[in-house]
């Protein structure tokens, strides 16, 4: 029997086109926002675009952020995707300060418009590079195989400060700042990047998660 | 360091890919999907799909094809065209679009340009501008495909709507839109320089030679080309006529544009790189 692997549908975000890259790369997923339908998946993806402080607002209306928990707790494999990696963070200072999942420890900041006097333009919208991280040089990883430095697409006002340098993947510099555009922990990995819409160095990435898990 | 965006553009109406001038007189190119395809593989950053006629006649017919499309390409697809409320915008974004573009909607509601960037993130949020020069040298926004005046201003209306939530601009000039005689550079500039939210620069291209100039003269962050790629695909007739909706002599005739020197996404790609602009 194949894997049951969930696309949490919480209306927000593409989610044809997570689901279209998971089926280009041979896997079968279903989109849901029951809980019950989390807990009981072999595997679970949280995609997202959109403002945060709605999105777990969405979340915990349908109590899909206990079975989130409960499903990460035990160790089932989970691939976040742009705010679907941020929301696993403790707090974000969109629109003031939101908690979020608090699943990995630190915080959500807001690229801010000037920075070392030129002008940044924000959201981040485009192709940017991906670095080796500090702590991981991507063997075992969602991003074995892949060329250091590779571009990957990005759409992004807010990036994460993790608070453990172990738990960022890779790194990205935008308008000077190099933050943490992956992360990965036990049995959690995400990306800010969409590895969707990333042609086809994106869909590598969905096979390698297809693998590991 | 983040790459300069090349983004082909696919004017759409009905089933077919057309291409006009000044976004009008619409001539048939081909099955959009097949362009779509062709783009992306040949290193296309992201589409925009723009029902041209959508607007005009209330409808938007273009939902089969951002189906079939995302199903075979895998960047970022903008969708625009007779948009106009918040279901409008879910049910494109549901089809596989991952951003929408917004016009004559968010002239007449700016309001909606507010509630879609809360509802969906401001990255998904596009607002276009399309320009037109007046005699004494100011621009006003246009809606209806460069059809109908507004009397606003462009660079008031793009400070508007950045502050509204829109997390893109695309500026066209209606004046230069098909004509090959090259971007207009104080247009693109004059909002470039106004916002802080990235712009794509839509509207004049003809040749090689002019693709660069919205991003070193104009600031733009990303340029949006239509006919100088469009008319190289056709050229090397890449691709087999299926539809016959339209006006489809030009394309039998075996011409292209007599004003426009087409070349590839490759060949800009490369030119890009020896001036020094980034792409992926």
């Amino acid at each position: 029997m194949s894997k049951k692997i969930a696309i949490l549908d919480y209306s927000l975000g593409n989610l044809f086109s997570v689901q279209q890259a998971f089926k280009q790369c041979g896997a079968e997923t279903f989109l849901t926002d029951d809980p019950d339908l989390i807990i009981t998946a072999d595997a679970i993806v949280l995609p997202g675009v959109g403002a945060f402080a709605e999105a777990m607002d969405k979340l915990i209306q349908n109590k899909l952020d206990i079975a989130l928990r409960d499903s990460i707790n035990k160790g089932k494999p989970f691939l976040g995707i742009c705010l679907g990696m941020q929301l696993l963070f403790t707090q974000s200072e969109e629109f003031g300060v939101t908690k979020g999942l608090g699943i990995i420890e630190g915080e959500i900041k807001k690229f801010k418009t000037l920075s070392s006097g030129e002008k940044l333009h924000v959201p981040q919208v485009g192709w940017n590079t991906i670095s080796h991280s500090p702590a991981n040089n991507w063997k075992e990883t969602i991003l074995e195989d892949l060329p250091e430095h590779e571009y990957m697409y990005f759409v992004h006002s807010y990036y994460a400060v993790p608070k453990f340098i172990e738990d960022s993947l890779c790194t990205t510099t935008y308008g000077g700042i190099e933050y943490c555009s992956a992360v990965i922990k036990n049995n959690i990995t995400a990306t800010q990047f969409h590895p969707e819409k990333s042609g086809e160095k994106g869909l590598l990435i969905y096979k390698n998660w297809l693998k590991i898990k | 360091m983040i790459a300069t965006r090349i983004i082909p553009r696919l004017d759409i109406k009905g089933p077919n890919l057309v291409k006009g001038i000044h976004l009008e007189g619409l001539r048939v190119l081909g099955d959009p999907a097949e362009f779509a395809k062709f783009y992306y593989e040949n290193g296309a950053d992201e589409l925009i799909y723009q029902d041209v006629v959508a607007s005009l006649y209330e409808r938007n017919s273009l939902h089969d094809i951002i189906s079939k499309t995302a199903k075979q390409v895998f960047i970022p697809i903008t969708v625009g065209g007779g948009l106009r409320t918040i279901d409008d915008i879910k049910n494109v974004l549901r089809a596989g679009a991952d951003k929408v573009s917004l016009n004559t909607a968010a002239i007449k509601n700016p309001n909606l340009i507010k509630e879609a960037s809360k509802k969906f993130g401001s990255s998904t949020i596009i607002v276009a501008i399309e320009a037109i020069k007046q005699n004494n040298g100011i621009y006003l926004a246009y809606i209806d495909n460069g059809r109908e005046e507004t009397g606003i201003e462009v660079k008031q209306w793009a400070q508007c709507v950045e502050e509204l939530g829109a997390g893109e601009i695309n500026i066209t000039s209606v004046d230069r839109e098909g004509t090959g005689q090259g971007f207009d550079c104080d247009l693109i500039k004059l909002i470039s320089d106004a916002v802080s939210i990235p712009v794509i620069a839509h509207g004049g291209p003809g040749k090689l030679d002019h693709t660069a100039d919205a991003i070193i003269k104009g600031n733009a962050h990303a340029v949006s080309l239509a006919s100088v790629l469009h008319y190289d695909f056709v050229q090397n007739k890449l691709f087999e006529q299926k539809n016959e909706e339209g006006n489809t002599e030009f394309l039998k005739s075996g011409k292209t544009n007599s004003k426009i020197s087409p070349c590839s996404l490759t060949q800009v790609k490369e030119y890009y790189k020896s001036i020094g602009i980034k792409v992926r």
